[in-house]
């Protein structure tokens, strides 16, 4: 493959869109109430949609007879680059506000500074995307405030999830090989540098949530480079049970 | 059971510029910007919308269908209030 | 209000429905017309969102995301169907949790077709053909009953549905072009689904309690006898196009009637399912029961919530 560099940093965003609208839609159905169903839904909407104009942008350039289900659905857990924060378990629904919203923070950064990218597609992408991911990021801010600064019991809810989801949000600003190559020749966004702004922004609306700043200095990463955490194989079987199962069919 | 149940609005949705809002149902949401992400999720989710206004529902004050015949009645006989009332020559054309 | 007045009452309320009047939720009312609306219009609510249940058990294993997309479409437009007929049923004069509650202590019923397991993907495809298929003839119908927030959002639903039974049947028709076990899968899909579509339009018309009050307010205009021969009398001729066969050994075209014959329903299996003891049964109202109890911090939280910033906004402004 000529393009293997821009192939895999491709991956690298599509596959964070990919695991997490996975994550929302088994939530279609459960959740606390109709109206918060029928959003969450609208986000995991948005985030596969966005997976498939990746996908099959990755699919052309791969050089190879694939299709974007191969991609999405045929590959081993340690070739999928998703970060492990998008993985993580709906534990409740604190954790799937706090997930959303510690992604969209970064996720609307990237959209931004992907506009700029010399690569058209990834240009063409981001520019409907951003508008998603805006509303997401609203969506996601506007609950952690409401469950942070809400009852007792839910700022604890709240407050447990950030605590359990903050380890994973370093990684959100390692750049792999492939991304490095890509920032150099002007089609990769440079994610360390928006750590700060990130940060910063993050604080400010936990802050506002009546939430604690988690004190802890020890993050985990590992999902770039394809070592997850034990819950993607779950989440891949079922992912990939039909294409598995019933291999070469359509569908 | 919990008995702090959110309360209901009343979604108005103008489906383009140039017309008026119209009302296209209700959901339940805890404040008004909750109502306007949910009204937003769940009316305009096939493009139909531009603007979108959200009211509690307890705010608004409706006419009682029993008094139906004092409001509403006497406007009926009221005919000259219509252009057809009055009769013109044909000759007169475009008024 | 004296029995007289409540007798007159009663006869220029049901001779504004006979002139096809709409009924609006502050004008007067019978209260068993109040209460059959309540009854009808909840129930088909519940159904609508017990109704995502069987169809989100696939979300995460779609087989493509194309196919993972409209799933997640259409049971969202089940979820919002179902929100449009509970806050029609609400200007009733219930709220949405009483209703829930009745849902949940099991007083209240929903279609007993999402009783049923869903085994496969091709069961995503049946259930799109034929449950949807048989509940658009039910609907379609009920754009013009009687009372008009109904009538509204039943407009609003049968727009959204049309999708619905499409995709259903593409997804069928896929199969039957696909794999010799892709065929087989629709064939064991349209088996399992086809007598519980059946007994989803309801009793035969000797055995439903309803019918005669409902079709004088709108809430029916067929009976469910005539309704059952209309979804069969579609659905073979597309059977046929898919090539499955209907399982029924008694299916025959008869000329004189220009209907198909069709075998006997068997009405124990269906009572048994609508008094709980259907195969899944349990399982949606665990999963219902279980989704509104987990969700009760939620909700509380962004009650409490909207009070702090109410009463922030308060402090302010003096």
């Amino acid at each position: 493959m000529q393009n293997k560099n821009l192939f895999h940093y491709i991956l690298g965003i599509a596959d964070n869109s990919l695991i997490l609208g996975q994550r929302l839609g088994e939530l279609c159905g459960h959740g606390p109430s109709l109206e918060t169903d029928i959003a969450c839904t609208n986000i995991s909407l948005d985030l596969i949609g966005q997976t498939r104009s990746y996908y099959q942008y990755a699919a052309k350039i791969s050089e190879e007879d694939k299709t974007e289900d191969d991609i999405a659905f045929l590959r081993l857990e340690r070739e999928y680059k998703n970060v492990l924060l998008v993985e993580q378990p709906n534990k409740h629904f604190g954790y799937v506000m706090g997930r959303q919203f510690l992604f969209d923070v970064y996720h609307l950064m990237l959209m931004q500074e992907l506009q700029n990218s010399k690569d058209e597609t990834l240009v063409a992408i981001a520019k409907k995307g951003i508008k998603e991911v805006s509303y997401h990021k609203r969506f996601s801010t506007d609950w952690v405030k409401r469950l942070g600064d809400g009852t007792e019991e839910s700022n604890q809810k709240m407050q447990e999830a950030i605590d359990g989801l903050w380890r994973y949000t370093d990684e959100l600003f390692q750049l792999t090989d492939a991304d490095k190559a890509m920032v150099e020749l002007g089609v990769g966004v440079d994610v360390s540098k928006f750590k700060e702004a990130y940060y910063t922004e993050v604080t400010e609306v936990l802050k506002e949530a009546n939430l604690t700043i988690p004190e802890s200095k020890y993050f985990t990463s590992g999902g770039k480079k394809g070592v997850h955490s034990e819950h993607m194989g779950y989440l891949l079987s079922d992912l990939q049970y039909m294409q598995r199962t019933y291999p070469n069919m359509k569908w | 059971m919990s008995n702090n149940n959110w309360p209901l609005w009343e979604v108005f949705v103008r489906s383009k510029n140039g017309l008026e809002h119209r009302h296209f149902g209700s959901l339940h949401a805890a404040d008004a910007d909750m109502a306007l992400e949910n009204a937003r999720d769940v009316y305009t989710r096939r493009n139909e919308g531009v603007s979108i206004w959200v009211v509690e529902s307890s705010n608004i004050t409706a006419s009682n269908p029993e008094h139906n015949g004092e409001l509403f009645e006497p406007a009926q006989d009221k005919v000259y209030r219509h252009p057809t009332f009055y009769n013109l020559p044909d000759e007169v054309k475009h008024m | 209000m004296s029995d007289e007045q409540v007798k007159s009452l009663e006869e220029i309320f049901e001779a504004r429905i006979a002139r096809d009047e709409k009924i609006e939720p502050k004008d007067w009312m019978p209260e068993k017309y109040r209460k059959t609306h309540i009854r009808q219009i909840s129930q088909h609510a519940h159904s609508e969102i017990v109704g995502m249940l069987p169809e989100g058990n696939w979300i995460s294993r779609a087989p493509s995301l194309r196919r993972k997309a409209a799933l997640l479409a259409k049971v969202q437009d089940e979820a919002g169907h179902g929100l449009y007929l509970y806050s029609a049923c609400e200007t009733l004069g219930i709220s949405r949790d009483e209703l829930y509650e009745q849902l949940h202590t099991g007083k209240a019923k929903y279609s007993s077709i999402f009783n049923y397991p869903t085994v496969t993907w091709a069961d995503m495809g049946a259930i799109g053909w034929l449950v949807d298929g048989a509940a658009i003839i039910n609907q379609v119908p009920l754009c013009n009953t009687s009372y008009g927030p109904y009538a509204r959002a039943m407009v609003r639903v049968c727009k959204e549905e049309s999708f619905h039974q499409r995709q259903g049947f593409e997804i069928m028709l896929k199969l039957c072009n696909g794999s010799p076990e892709q065929k087989e899968m629709a064939q064991d899909a349209l088996n399992r689904w086809w007598w519980p579509s059946l007994m989803m339009l309801g009793p035969t018309d000797a055995e439903s309690v309803h019918t005669e009050q409902s079709m004088k307010w709108k809430l029916k205009r067929k009976t469910n006898d005539e309704l059952r021969q209309q979804f069969i009398d579609q659905t073979v001729p597309q059977a046929d196009l898919l090539g499955l066969t209907i399982p029924d050994p008694n299916l025959k075209w008869n000329d004189e009637t220009g209907s198909y014959d069709f075998g006997e329903i068997d009405w124990d299996e269906f009572w048994q399912v609508v008094k709980g003891h259907g195969p899944c049964n349990k399982e949606r109202m665990d999963a219902r029961v279980g989704a509104w109890e987990k969700g009760a911090w939620v909700r509380d939280a962004a009650m409490a919530h909207a009070k702090k910033k109410e009463n922030k906004k308060l402090k302010e402004a003096v």
